[in-house]
């Protein structure tokens, strides 16, 4: 086991009298795939949307550990949850800055570290050496996520050019360029079909086990969570009614209710049958 | 408190105004989520239409103060819808669905384009109207001060508020209001449904164009006076009554254009006539950065 | 490839004159004048009538041209054209470029033989022009890179001018001292309005800048003690050439025409304006385009494009607009305290906001976010109807009608076409 990278505590998000999470707790750490899952309206996206400063949860606490100290984002602007605490996050529906080149969607990941080195585009207007040196660290960086994402030949074109899977990977290889703690992924796999999933799976596999940080997934492609999650958090109605690794999660009765409804008929049933459903 | 109630008076007939514009500026919002940027030229061409039958049927010996302002009045109201018309059909309809500050671009072209067409047809001089409506009553009188109630501020109150009324009922019990409220709801799924979206988008412009006509004659025969260029300012207000209200809300128009046309006049009233303007953008300011939903708005939750 | 219906054709056509007629008759067709008792009406059918026609005929041939376009040009892909657009681009540029820099000479050598008497005046036009062009370049940065629609820009073209003005008067120093002075007071004023009103989304934060704009006037327009109120200010003292003074004579020692060994004449200083101005502008161009290929030139795009992925980053959107609308105004200050010791003299009438319109027109109509298109679009537009003054009338008409027309039809603007700040494979490219 390796220590915990994200707490939640006893996070609940309140929109006027409904409650969208309530009292969900759980830990992810780090070099591990953490997934949320749970039927449509459960709270996933409200979990992430708090983690990443899109919302105040009502109550709760978020802590990050991060090299030095721990972060509490709960407290933080959403934008220096990116930029101090180190979680980037995509999109449910995509979020590219689609004008830009897909070497640029890359550079802006990067804008903090250049912007230091460019002495906030003072020395940058003069064009010192070591802000060139800076820059070209950045295009190295995001050369070797183009890469492995295999996009390297289409890096100068307009992001909102690519197809829709490899807008997908983009997205994801933009957070990873933000140099981050903790990814969180939302819905990455949708609208995939399964040859895009089975790279995607590779991707998030490479870095967890290269990149050394912690993954936060939520996913509907029950076949895709199964297979590559480590640890599994299933909320319900807001609240988490279970959590283990996948094996364990697979056979526990409140998760096929949740899935399946609550028949007694249902109880026999097996969670590859939820994957198939969804 | 003499001084205070006139101020009120004139206030409130003054607020009535920008009322009767920020329901047309509430509804596009709410129904494309743009602001109709001419819309403030819309209701000084309402003003033109009422000033040009007035003189017209004035000129041919029409005799009867109280016919002739209902029909300048239909007539305003007419012309001015087909101009609301126009407007969307020209310059906001092929661009609905493009990106953001292509539509206000053009609706900002649209707003030149009208006040020179009227500054190029109708002539740049201030254009004069005898006062049509004359006489009031004293509410209070102490010393040589006299608060004074004019009839015709009387037919502005009771106008926007039989208007107010009767627009509120078809916004809410019609077949048009519930094809208008749903396309405000999700314009997409109204579409799926089978209904007419541009029509109901069409109609919405036409209904606050009518609106702002009444606006504009109430407008020529409160002040007297109009030109090409009133659209500019008035609309402006307009507008913040209609952000101060809670943009997308009819009652917040409302109340938002009676608290504009209050502080103004209170402003001119007790500070200076000067920087009454500047009072209503300063207004407007604190209002978008304060509380950006209104005062009767509802809060509009970022969808990520 | 349908082929054109043209009785169907003729019937919209038809339809969009019968909708032309029910608008230009009220208001066009009744021209309400001042008669001898009160107002009259003067009827004036004959123009509704030639508008009408004029619409449905309009109509007609527009769309006949547009269905042929769209049958004919075999489809280029994206690639092509913006290649294409790149060239054109940097052609117009140069061009323009070596046009604008050897103006005086060419009208000087052109009066010399003969060909026109009116030098002074296609300087003053040019010097009109750079003007604009520099206040284009300066919006572009706020509109085009950051997306932020600013429709108040004139406030810091006024704060610029007014700034100029009374620093110079009050301390007597140099221009060289009091234009970047403006400047900095411009960008100052700009993070002060720019601070609270940042947050709001796009069309609201047009409104509130149009009404800063607006407030900002009106202020000059009854501070009296301060601005001068409507009669503005006057008697502002006019640059020098390094300390060498564009006088026939001057009591505290030689002068530009003296030193230089020159008769004198007044086109110095109209030569020396018209070069001012070209070099205020090339430095806003040269600062635009190296600051786009910064950290911050990015964000300012990548907010542009989608807030909150930049929120999800790690950006600062506040600061970074906040720069953004700083460095605008900054060059909508310098241009300001040009304008105000060109003319000598300033009053609130020149900063309305038409005048934020127009320079937003500038940028919109040339392509947000296209240097080249700036120079076009201020050309075009401000050269053009500076040329045809018997058209002085229907300028702001046509204006308003062609902001409309663009945007319908090329909603990015003219010269669209972006090239990315930074390549991964070759092809260096140069641009003035």
């Amino acid at each position: 086991m390796s220590e915990p990278l994200l707490t939640v505590e006893h996070l609940s998000m309140r929109f006027g009298g409904l409650i969208a999470v309530n009292d969900v707790s759980f830990i992810a750490e780090k070099r591990r795939i953490t997934s949320i899952i749970g039927p449509n309206g459960a709270g996933k996206t409200t979990v992430f949307n708090c983690l990443t400063g899109f919302y105040k949860p009502t109550v709760g606490r978020l802590v990050l550990a991060g090299a030095e100290k721990e972060h509490y984002l709960e407290r933080m602007d959403d934008f220096r949850i990116g930029q101090v605490a180190g979680v980037a996050r995509t999109f449910q529906n995509i979020r590219l800055f689609p004008a830009m080149s897909v070497l640029e969607n890359l550079l802006v990941a990067q804008h903090n570290k250049l912007m230091r080195a460019s002495g906030w585009s003072v020395l940058g207007l003069f064009g010192v050496p070591s802000y060139r040196r800076a820059e070209g660290a950045a295009v190295e960086l995001g050369r070797y996520w183009l890469e492995k994402i295999n996009l390297i030949d289409r890096a100068d074109e307009p992001a909102g050019d690519l197809p829709y899977g490899d807008q997908r990977r983009l997205e994801i290889a933009r957070a990873m360029c933000t140099e981050p703690q903790i990814l969180c992924l939302d819905e990455p796999a949708a609208g995939l079909n399964p040859r895009e999933t089975a790279d995607l799976n590779g991707l998030l596999r490479f870095i967890r086990d290269d990149s050394g940080v912690g993954v936060l997934l939520i996913e509907h492609d029950m076949s895709m969570v199964m297979e590559i999650s480590d640890h599994i958090v299933v909320l319900d109605y807001g609240q988490k009614i279970a959590e283990g690794d996948p094996e364990s999660v697979r056979s526990n009765p409140d998760v096929i209710r949740a899935y399946l409804g609550d028949d007694e008929e249902n109880d026999d049933i097996d969670a590859e049958a939820i994957g198939d459903r969804q | 408190m003499e001084y205070f109630v006139q101020q009120l008076i004139n206030g409130l007939a003054l607020g009535s105004i920008y009322g009767l514009i920020a329901i047309g500026y509430t509804m596009v919002y709410g129904i494309i989520g743009m602001i109709n940027f001419a819309h403030g030229d819309i209701f000084m061409v309402g003003a033109f239409g009422a000033l040009i039958v007035i003189v017209g049927l004035g000129a041919v010996g029409f005799g009867g103060a109280g016919v002739l302002i209902i029909l300048a009045l239909l007539a305003a109201m007419l012309i001015a819808a087909v101009y609301g018309w126009a407007l969307e059909r020209v310059a906001y309809r092929p661009l609905r669905g493009s990106f953001r500050l292509a539509a206000l671009i053009s609706a900002i072209g649209m707003s030149i384009f009208l006040q020179n067409f009227v500054q190029l047809s109708q002539g740049a001089r201030v254009k004069p109207l005898q006062p049509m409506v004359e006489g009031g009553f004293v509410v209070m009188e102490k010393g040589n001060f006299a608060v004074t109630l004019s009839y015709l501020q009387i037919i502005i109150v009771v106008t926007t508020v039989v208007l107010m009324a009767g627009f509120s009922l078809l916004i809410a019990k019609t077949p048009i209001g519930r094809t208008q409220r749903a396309c405000e709801q999700d314009m997409k799924m109204a579409s799926l449904l089978g209904l007419d979206v541009n029509r109901t988008i069409s109609l919405t412009f036409v209904m606050g164009a009518a609106l702002a006509a009444v606006a504009g004659m109430m407008f020529l025969l409160y002040y007297g006076v109009i030109d090409f260029f009133i659209g500019f300012l008035v609309g402006i207000k307009a507008f913040t009554a209609a952000v101060l209200g809670g943009i997308g809300s009819l009652p917040g128009a409302m109340l938002g254009g009676l608290l504009i046309g209050l502080i103004e006049t209170f402003w001119s009233g007790y500070f200076t006539v000067e920087y009454k303007d500047v009072a209503a953008f300063a207004i407007l300011v604190l209002v978008l950065i304060f509380r950006p939903t209104g005062l009767l708005g509802r809060p509009e939750v970022e969808k990520v | 490839m349908a082929p054109i219906d043209y009785p169907q054709q003729a019937k919209e056509s038809l339809l969009a004159g019968i909708v032309a007629l029910a608008l230009t008759v009220p208001m066009m067709g009744l021209r309400t004048t001042s008669g001898q008792d009160g107002m009259v009406i003067d009827i004036r059918m004959g123009d509704a009538a030639l508008t009408t026609l004029g619409v449905a005929v309009g109509h007609f041939v527009i769309s006949l041209i547009r269905q042929a376009l769209q049958q004919r040009s075999p489809k280029e892909t994206k690639t092509e054209k913006s290649a294409r657009l790149k060239s054109v681009a940097i052609w117009i540029g140069w061009a323009s470029f070596a046009f604008a820099l050897t103006l005086p000479v060419t009208l000087n050598l052109t009066e010399n033989l003969g060909l026109h008497d009116k030098t002074r005046y296609y300087l003053d036009i040019g010097i009109l022009v750079l003007t604009y062009v520099m206040l284009g370049w300066g919006l572009n940065i706020v509109v085009g890179l950051a997306g932020l629609l600013d429709l108040g820009y004139v406030a810091f073209y006024a704060v610029g001018a007014y700034s100029y003005a009374l620093i110079a008067a009050h301390f007597g120093w140099s221009y060289w001292v009091c234009l970047p002075l403006a400047g900095l007071f411009a960008a100052f004023f700009g993070v002060i309005l720019g601070f609270p009103v940042l947050r709001l989304r796009g069309d609201y934060l047009a409104i509130v800048t149009l009404g800063f704009g607006e407030i900002v006037r009106v202020v000059l327009l009854n501070w009296y003690q301060f601005t001068g109120g409507p009669d503005g200010l006057s008697r502002i003292p006019r640059p020098d050439f390094f300390g060498l003074p564009f006088k026939r004579s001057s009591s505290e020692g030689e002068t530009f025409h003296q030193f230089f060994g020159l008769d004198y004449s007044s086109i110095h200083r109209i030569i020396f304006l018209y070069y001012l101005i070209f070099i205020l502008a090339l430095i806003t161009n040269a600062f635009t385009l190296r600051i786009r290929k910064l950290p911050v030139g990015r964000a300012w795009e990548a907010l542009r494009e989608d807030e909150i992925a930049c929120r999800s980053l790690g950006l600062n959107p506040t600061n970074t607009k906040l720069t953004a609308f700083a460095i605008g105004a900054m060059f909508g200050g310098f241009a300001g305290a040009f304008f105000a010791t060109r003319q000598g003299f300033i009053s609130p009438e020149s900063f309305t906001f038409i005048e934020s319109a127009v320079i937003l027109a500038i940028v919109v109509l040339g392509g947000m976010g296209s240097q080249i298109g700036v120079v076009i679009a201020a050309a075009v537009l401000i050269g053009g109807t500076e040329m045809f003054r018997g058209l002085e009338e229907f300028r702001m008409l046509a204006f308003g009608m062609a902001m409309v027309a663009i945007m319908v039809w090329k909603p990015r603007g003219l010269l669209a076409n972006r090239e990315p700040t930074v390549k991964l494979h070759g092809d260096k490219e140069a641009k003035p």
